[in-house]
């Protein structure tokens, strides 16, 4: 299993602060695998992804395999 | 060197970490210090009654420390000290707070600066804060961005 980590509104929208998926995950499986409007939420351009605490670069990119930790970071709070 | 950075689920009070920073820093020619607490704003406003603030342990706390490297590799400090909190807290409560010793003001001041900036806009913290008993998540701001600018 994958444990996938909401941040900030993701979490909201999640209804939990973390899921658990069946591995392996890619970007695009991972986003089927959430439901529609959440899914397209964790789209949002100015989101960063983490996998075992280290950022990707680009999220397309993104691999995850059983263990893993993927964790969706949306902007953070402003002052 | 004193360099002590740390983030924390409790009400702190910042006098009780300030006192004995500056005693460890012998032979400082000055130590400046930001502490930042939680905004009431006026009630026409919406009145804040509680900020909460989550942040991710992989990457909150490592970024601190990568913040604080890059203070001490911009200014000649002696000491750093920052503290921040998570979790929830109520108006008035400390929620940061930023110390440096050094041997001349300004290398202080614009470290103090520098972090706050920092830790302000483009560290892993997501606030929300409840008003009139419901919860808002608070988006960046453009002028968080105009802060960050200034040392770019």
């Amino acid at each position: 299993m994958i444990t996938v980590v909401f941040l900030g509104k993701l979490a909201d929208l999640a209804g939990a602060p973390t899921l658990r998926l069946s591995a392996p995950l890619d970007w695009a499986g991972l986003k089927a695998a959430l439901p529609e409007a959440l899914g397209e939420a964790v789209d949002d351009p100015r989101n960063r992804v983490a996998v075992n605490g280290a950022l990707l670069a680009d999220k397309a990119a993104l691999q995850a395999g059983a263990g893993d930790e993927i964790a969706l970071l949306p902007p953070v709070s402003g002052g | 060197m004193m360099r002590d950075i740390r983030l924390l689920d409790r009400m702190f009070i910042p006098g009780t970490l300030i006192g004995p920073f500056t005693q460890a820093n012998p032979g400082l020619g000055g130590v400046c210090t930001f502490v930042g607490e939680v905004r009431f704003d006026a009630a026409e406003q919406g009145g804040v009654e509680a900020l909460e603030l989550t942040h991710y342990e992989p990457l909150t706390l490592p970024g601190m420390h990568e913040l604080a490297d890059r203070a001490f590799e911009r200014f000649d400090l002696m000491g750093l000290l920052m503290v921040h909190r998570v979790g929830m807290m109520r108006p008035g409560e400390p929620i940061v707070c930023v110390s440096a010793a050094a041997l001349h003001r300004r290398d202080a001041i614009d470290a103090v600066d520098f972090c706050m900036d920092h830790l302000k806009s483009a560290a892993w913290f997501w606030k929300r804060e409840k008003r009139a008993g419901e919860w808002h998540w608070i988006e960046p701001r453009q002028q968080d961005h105009e802060d960050l600018a200034r040392w770019q």
